[in-house]
């Protein structure tokens, strides 16, 4: 197995909290990887270290074989690693087609010059852009395609999750990293976020997810292997029933047995 | 999941152009009236009785129509409203002081048009505006004065000079987030007006004088005898200030319907999400501020030939602050209520001379009812479309 992504030794404090302790964590190929483990235990921040939000104190991390540990987000993305985010950050006044394109922003042209004056050029990408979005917005939810000049604001969560996972994908991301995709969703919405998801990989057999989640119905059904953080370091590894059965998760996450 | 849905919008629904016409004529018919009546008492009533006209539509629900039109056929009203300005123009074709004050406010639009760009898209306040506009109108002074720049290139050089002040002055900051850009904008409004003041070179507290515009030996500052008719001398200015305005508004609306406007918008919205979208954060902001400066400059060199003279006074903070409070009353980020708001702005004082003293009072008091009321401003920006019939 090679690894598309590899996190070794990734270490990042804020103040006396040692968020991520010394992680080692890798993900294939094709791979879906559930990262769960109690609050605050580290797997947003470890996303956030990945993307270049917050730069590691201590460790390396390479994607593809090569170094991202100190690039910018900008850089990371542009190497294939796209996001959600846990609370939704969309932009809200934006229409649904604005907001999928913000997230296509590398394959756009952006001279001046070509959105300026090149109109009827700009026009032809435009209509690209349009037919792409459609076909993938088609993949989770038909309305909304019909919808793609509309704001999101007024729209219910569970589209608006799904707005934001077109928006990851839109690039054809190489690594798709879902942070808590099920937060503030009905059991019924989680169920057909995961379908959609499914169903996207189903047409990309490339594309490897990393996937945090407290529903743990949903890290069952999809995830190929699972890492349980807890206080930022790894304690458990492996598919699913395996570290379900683990003392040391179940401690982790109900206490200490008296 | 579901069945397509039918389409939502056809060409039949498509609203019809007559109203926003309509609108757009009795705006016209209005504003020829308003700057025609000199007598205060017939100014108050005439304000008065537009305010009344105006709630009185909103409460009889004929502005939605309005609205409407005006998003459907926004290309062919924009050419009617060139139309209406012409015929204002020519209306007043004798009237000095009404045909300055309308490029007064064309030059202001083109300004605003500026900061909106900067603050309304990219999310950079500048309270430096009429700095920045000064600068514009001080470039013309010493190069008409002491070069043979041709004048419509030195328009060009008073808005390059005003992006290059005003990019030196923020490319520090503009790599920062929150607003210490804002601030270092109210330290150089406060600072240039004392430099200004200082400077002998450039005329001191008592300013320039600017020779007027030149092109092609065509004097700008004579007045006009066409057949037996004579035009005012600032139809010429008016003609230059109306293409300027007109090319400026095109170009910022391309602007924001274009990649580019969708990037501003996404760095002014969320800045961290936007970076882990590939976004360069400050070549954006930087691209924002840089034009938004050039359009202001190239206003203020324009207005500076305009009025013949440029002096420190004249561009303060606190003419910057009318611009910002110009953007906020017309609507951030929509051209045509910067265009609304100015002409309130500008006009409405002037014409009032009984007010004149508390106008900064008057605009505090409108900019807080609109903020209260209608924060969006007097007309909300619409969701962006791209073009004027987007395929559906």
């Amino acid at each position: 197995m090679t690894a598309l992504l590899e996190a070794a030794a990734l270490t990042r404090r804020f103040g006396g909290v040692v968020a991520l302790d010394r992680l080692d964590l890798a993900v294939a190929s094709n791979e879906i990887v559930g990262l769960i483990g109690p609050n605050g235990s580290g797997k947003t921040t470890f996303f956030n270290v990945v993307t270049g939000i917050y730069a590691p104190d201590d460790g390396r991390v390479s994607f593809g074989g090569t170094d991202i540990t100190r690039a910018t987000s900008r850089a990371i993305y542009t190497a294939g690693i796209s996001r959600t985010f846990q609370r939704s950050r969309l932009s809200l006044p934006l229409s649904i087609f604005d907001n999928i394109m913000i997230g296509n922003h590398n394959r756009l042209t952006q001279g001046l010059w070509f959105n300026l004056m090149r109109r009827r050029a700009f026009r032809a990408e435009f209509e690209r852009s349009v037919t792409e979005v459609r076909a993938l917005l088609d993949v989770f939810e038909p309305e909304l395609s019909s919808r793609m000049f509309e704001p999101v604001a007024g729209l219910p969560m569970i589209d608006r999750r799904r707005i934001e996972i077109c928006r990851a994908l839109i690039s054809a991301p190489k690594l798709l990293l879902l942070d808590e995709p099920s937060a503030g969703m009905t059991h019924d919405e989680t169920r057909e976020l995961m379908d959609d998801i499914f169903l996207v990989r189903e047409r990309n057999r490339d594309l490897s997810i990393v996937i945090v989640e407290h529903e743990m119905g949903v890290i069952e059904r999809i995830t190929d292997r699972c890492v349980v953080l807890n206080f930022g370091r790894k304690i458990a590894e492996g598919p699913y029933r395996a570290v379900a059965a683990d003392r040391q998760v179940q401690e982790a996450y109900l206490g200490v047995a008296q | 999941m579901s069945a397509p849905p039918p389409p939502t919008r056809s060409a039949s629904n498509r609203a019809s152009l007559w109203p926003g016409l309509a609108a757009l004529a009795a705006a016209t018919a209005y504003l020829i009236l308003l700057l025609a009546v000199e007598k205060q008492t017939i100014v108050l009533t005439v304000l008065a009785g537009g305010i009344v006209v105006v709630l009185l539509a909103a409460w009889l629900r004929l502005l939605t129509p309005v609205t409407r039109s005006f998003a459907a056929h926004e290309d062919g009203l924009g050419g009617f409203a060139i139309l209406a300005a012409i015929v204002l123009g020519l209306y007043f074709h004798e009237d000095h002081f009404v045909l300055l004050l309308v490029i007064t406010v064309m030059l202001t639009t083109v300004a605003t048009l500026g900061l909106n760009i900067q603050f309304g898209y990219a999310g950079v306040l500048n309270f430096a505006g009429a700095s920045f506009f000064g600068i514009g109108a001080y470039t013309s002074a010493v190069l008409n004065a002491h070069t043979a720049v041709p004048h419509l290139i030195v328009l060009v050089i008073g808005g390059a000079i005003a992006a290059l002040i005003g990019s030196l002055l923020l490319l520090p900051v503009l790599r920062t987030r929150g607003h210490y850009a804002a601030v270092v904008t109210i330290a150089f409004a406060l600072l240039l007006k004392t430099f200004l003041e200082v400077n002998d070179v450039l005329g001191g507290p008592q300013g320039l004088q600017v020779p007027g515009m030149k092109i092609l030996g065509w004097s700008f500052n004579d007045n006009i005898e066409l057949g037996g008719i004579t035009l005012s001398f600032y139809m010429n200015y008016f003609v230059v200030a109306l293409a300027l305005l007109i090319c400026a508004f095109i170009l910022v609306r391309r602007l924001e319907r274009s990649w580019i406007g969708l990037n501003l918008d996404a760095i002014r919205l969320d800045e961290v999400a936007a970076s882990c979208f590939g976004l360069d954060i400050a070549r954006w902001k930087v691209t924002a501020f840089i034009s938004g400066n050039f359009l202001i400059g190239i206003a203020g060199a324009l207005f500076g030939m305009v009025g013949s003279f440029v002096a420190p006074n004249n561009y303060t903070f606190a003419d910057s602050l009318i611009l910002v409070s110009i953007l906020l009353l017309g609507g951030i980020g929509n051209p045509w209520g910067l265009v609304v708001a100015t002409l309130i702005v500008v006009v409405v004082p002037e014409k009032l001379q009984t007010i004149q003293e508390y106008r900064f009072l008057l605009y505090a008091a409108l900019v807080i009812a609109v903020l209260r009321f209608r924060p969006e401003g007097l007309l909300p920006r619409p969701v962006r479309r791209y073009f004027s019939r987007v395929p559906r």
